[in-house]
């Protein structure tokens, strides 16, 4: 199963299914990290954690670990 | 007509501008009750009639945030009258999520569509109409930074709700979804207000507990409804939330395609990308940060902080301040001190005069300078030859000059008078002709108030001083000496105090203003004592710390309202996050090396509740300018002045703050899911001078008034304490109250190596602010030769068993300071501490965390470090300490306990 941890800086994709629950699935949503959703990732932290993405028109970053949690597909 | 309106957007949208443009200065900041989410209420400005509620900035009304449920229940129980959504016209895509939510509460609403001149910079267009149209809602374009468009769109609201014009419900839902919802709205008819029966039909939808137990549906009816969302989820694959959360983002989209044109392609970088991409960049992002926060520390706390704190304290506070200086205009210097001058500057001419003819005549330039770069040798060997020959050129009397030339002469005289004691030609007397039995020890400090009567004249002819040491001003290293004799002495007795309003204008302090006042109204010394030690002693301290507060927040409120705060938790995230902090938790901790009291202030910018508590808490730990005093005292007393022993309390800060992060954050109140760290990178905006103003006063003010109010309360209890006996005869501490209740609980501190009532009472006063508790041991410690140090030094030989013969005083020493470190701060910032917890079960729990730790930290210093180095049996005290210390290690390395589901 490829996440979102594993796109490359730089690439983009397609977010196919959320896991995890509670709050942090719920903020994952809420921020507009749906299924469907093309996101791209910018960049990471200087210490290597967490990553910078961009979704619908805006910047945001998330931990390795919830980026972890978002299965995409190229 | 009274009317209430909520204001509610996402963060970043320019909710705060427009509340400010809205409600000018009428605004109150406080609490929401029982969580540290910051409230915000103003009335509007065209119409005290309206009040205007900020909501918190939001991204959905979940039930997990605290920002979000008390936002819902806000709009929910309290009914506002029509809620003001503001919405990012320049992101409207994840902006509208939250409207779509906020529609469905079925008050009337107005969307505000901010930033419509810089979408209309980009060159982007946004149909408003159609936007509107499609919401089924008034949409209205405004500038809030520009502050074009609030005022009216506060108008038109308010009409909206007189005549309580609630819009059309946009219908997004798919069929199947929709008439699952309609039969929930039907089983949940007249539990709920019927307005907003479709907010609560979705959350039953979303099984969000806190709305099913409100409505307590009975359980067959529960039953089905439940097995109709079953089957919605296995037709989708995905939960009930998701589904709802899918459904909106559907429509937002659809409205964007619809409504939003953007002119620049995707994939162009905009000034924000570009600017980010320098600032977060891999390599450079970690030095900018430490320059920005090196900038800001060296600003708020080194410089500029320190000097006004100084100056409040020292001047407003003290003995007053110069306005102006007189070597810059002479005009305000005295007549004396002008003649003086004049005559100097004469003497000075002529003696330039005579040394550049001297120079010449050695063959070097007029004004050939030795000290100066790229002198030659032979011309430096041909200036020794006639530098004896120069005259010194005097320089132009200033009040610094003026001031160290007292001092200096207080200097030789102490030296000199000790000299001719010790060889019993004089003695010290108290300058006041007050009595003090023993002879007491003179030093420089204490010079002025005693006089030396010379008994026997001939004898004191023949002494002399030992050598007197002199700094220089601008160096700080000792370049002079001299030996002090009868006659150097007379003629240093000669040198006035000087009258600092000869030097230039100056302006009395305010306790010197009240001594003058109380003067004329012939004030007894029980007023005196309140106004001048409670309320100017303890308010000043309060007021003593506002410009620091002021640069401080003036910092804060530009970094975050320009968008680098956000960037600073994405940079620091990694660190924090693995002792349950937050990335944005270095701040409040740097901030805290200065002062404790803008440090807890500054976790405001943390949004996160949990990690927000837990910075509140280790936040102080870092020692403070106030803690530095009792650190400047005690390492030259008791551990000859070593650079280690010094800076080992701010290296045990540190292991403090990382170790109890980690045992805190396995504690019930801190367990569960780190919060989600998934966070808005805003674009990067030059934030406008009135908000950055703004944001600094509003947190200033409130500073003011609780910490004031507080701290003015304690300061006159406290003072009353240690100026009265039990029957309330103005006494010296030794036999105030305060000493009977410092000798009832004494014993406490035994374990710790100062369990004596001296040592008990200056822990008290440390708690007033830190550095009292220097002052009060530098008054309870006894006479004894060498001065205040060394009466401190032997205060605390005092304290140690009588077999130790006073070997344990550097321990008990180190354990004092140990526990002044890490025990609760002083008392502005443990009400400040508790302001900003806003709840007393959370400010409690963390002054007890405080409290236990300094001391447990006090108690393994003192009788562990007993046994190791001072060969201390192992008696049951160590055995006390020794199981302290290993359930501090237990808590700190113990698996994370598992979270029982309440």
């Amino acid at each position: 199963m490829k996440t979102l941890r594993d796109v490359k800086i730089g690439e983009s994709a397609v977010i196919k299914r959320l896991y995890g629950q509670g709050p942090t699935r719920r903020r994952i949503m809420d921020m507009g990290l749906t299924k469907g959703t093309a996101v791209y990732v910018r960049k990471v932290a200087p210490l290597g954690d967490p990553v910078e993405i961009r979704a619908r028109d805006y910047e945001l970053s998330l931990r390795k670990a919830d980026a972890q949690l978002i299965e995409v597909e190229a | 007509m009274q009317l209430k309106i909520a204001l509610a957007g996402n963060p970043n949208s320019g909710k705060t501008t427009l509340f400010n443009d809205l409600t000018g200065s009428s605004q109150y900041v406080g609490n929401w009750p029982g969580v540290t989410v910051e409230k915000k209420e103003g009335r509007f400005r065209a119409d005290k009639e309206i009040l205007i509620q900020d909501l918190p900035g939001i991204y959905s009304l979940s039930p997990y945030s605290p920002e979000e449920v008390i936002s819902r229940s806000y709009l929910i129980d309290e009914e506002p009258d029509a809620i003001l959504n503001i919405v990012d016209g320049t992101n409207i895509e994840r902006n509208l999520y939250l409207t779509t939510q906020l529609l469905e509460v079925g008050l009337p609403t107005l969307v505000a569509v901010n930033m419509m001149d810089v979408v209309q910079k980009n060159g982007d267009k946004l149909d408003l109409v159609k936007l509107s149209s499609m919401l089924g809602c008034e949409v209205v374009g405004i500038s809030a930074l520009k502050k074009k468009g609030g005022i009216e769109v506060c108008k038109k609201l308010s009409k909206l709700a007189v005549e309580r014009k609630v819009g059309k419900r946009p219908d997004f839902y798919t069929p199947k979804i929709e008439s699952a919802l309609v039969r929930i709205e039907n089983a949940i008819k007249g539990k709920v207000p019927e307005k907003s029966l479709r907010w609560y039909a979705v959350k039953v939808f979303e099984r969000d507990t806190k709305v099913l137990a409100k409505v307590a549906l009975p359980d067959a009816e529960r039953n089905a409804i439940e097995k109709a969302i079953k089957e919605i989820e296995t037709a989708e694959d995905d939960d009930a939330e998701g589904i709802i959360t899918n459904q909106r983002y559907a429509f937002v989209q659809k409205i964007f395609a619809a409504t939003v044109t953007k002119a620049a392609k995707p994939g162009t970088l905009t000034t924000s990308d570009k600017i980010d991409k320098v600032m977060t960049n891999r390599v450079l992002a970690l030095p900018i940060f430490f320059a920005i926060i090196w900038f800001m520390y060296y600003v708020a706390v080194s410089t500029v902080g320190t000097w006004m704190t100084d100056w409040a304290n020292d001047g407003l506070f003290g003995d007053g301040w110069h306005l102006a200086y007189c070597h810059d205009t002479p005009a305000f210097c005295s007549k004396a001190v002008n003649e003086r001058n004049a005559s100097i500057a004469k003497e000075a001419e002529s003696a330039k005069t005579k040394n550049a003819a001297t120079l010449k005549a050695a063959g070097l330039p007029e004004d050939f300078d030795a000290r100066a770069e790229g002198v030659s040798e032979a011309d430096a060997k041909t200036f020794a030859t006639v530098k004896d020959k120069l005259a010194e050129v005097p320089e132009a009397e200033t009040w610094e000059s003026a001031s160290g030339e007292f001092a200096d002469a207080g200097k030789r005289i102490a030296a000199w008078g000790n000299a001719a004691v010790a060889a019993g030609a004089a003695k010290w007397v108290p300058a006041d002709g007050g009595e003090k039995a023993d002879a007491p020890e003179v030093d420089d400090e204490n010079v002025r108030e005693f006089k030396l009567v010379v008994t026997d004249e001939a004898k004191a002819k023949t002494v002399k001083s030992e050598k007197v040491l002199f700094e220089n001003e601008e160096s700080g290293e000792i370049d002079r000496e001299e030996v002090v004799d009868y006659e150097a002495y007379l003629e240093n007795l000669k040198v006035a105090k000087p009258d600092p309003s000869d030097y230039g204008i100056w302006i009395p302090g305010i306790p010197v203003l009240a001594e003058k006042f109380l003067d004329r109204i012939e004030a007894n010394d029980l007023v005196r004592g309140i106004l001048n030690d409670a309320i100017i002693g303890g308010v000043g301290t309060v007021f003593g710390f506002v410009p620091q507060i002021c640069i401080v927040f003036l910092f804060l409120a530009f970094l975050e309202d320009c968008g680098y705060m956000a960037r600073i938790a994405f940079i620091m995230d990694r660190i924090f996050r693995k002792f349950g902090l937050s990335g944005k938790s270095f701040i409040p901790m740097l901030v805290g090396m200065g002062c404790g009291v803008p440090a807890v202030m500054a976790t405001r910018t943390i949004e996160a509740q949990r990690d927000r508590r837990m910075t509140i808490t280790l936040g102080t730990y870092i020692p403070c300018g106030a803690k530095a005093a009792i650190i400047a005292m005690f390492v030259p007393c008791f551990f000859g002045n070593s650079a280690i022993a010094a800076s080992s309390m701010y290296f045990m800060g540190i292991a403090v703050i990382v170790f109890s992060g980690i045992a805190l954050k396995k504690t019930r109140p801190f367990l569960g899911d780190p919060a989600p760290f998934v966070m808005e990178l805003p674009a990067y905006h030059m934030p406008t001078f009135s908000g950055v103003m703004t944001h600094t006063w509003e947190r200033v003010k409130a500073y003011m008034i609780k910490a004031g109010t507080i701290i003015f309360a304690a300061c006159t209890v406290l003072w009353l304490l240690k100026t009265f006996s039990w029957s309330f005869q103005m006494v010296g501490l030794e036999d105030s109250m305060l000493a009977s209740i410092g000798n009832t609980f004494a014993w406490i501190f035994s374990p710790l190596g100062f369990g004596d009532w001296k040592g008990a009472v200056a822990s008290v006063t440390a708690f007033i602010a830190k550095e009292e508790a220097t002052a009060t041991l530098a008054m309870l410690a006894p006479d004894v030769a060498g001065g205040t140090l060394k009466g401190v030094h032997a205060l605390f030989e005092g304290f140690g068993p009588e077999a130790a013969q006073g070997a344990l005083a550097s321990l008990a020493a180190m354990s004092f300071m140990v526990f002044n470190m890490f025990d609760p701060p002083c008392l502005v910032a443990v009400a400040t501490i508790c302001r900003e917890m806003g709840n007393w079960k959370w400010s409690l729990g963390a002054i007890g965390f405080q409290l236990a730790l300094g001391y447990s930290l006090g108690l393994i210093v003192y009788q562990l470090g007993g046994v190791f180095f001072y060969g201390q049996p192992f008696d049951i005290g160590a055995i006390i300490a020794s199981a302290v210390a290993l359930a501090m290690i237990w808590f700190i390395v113990r698996p994370v306990p598992k979270l029982h589901k309440a």
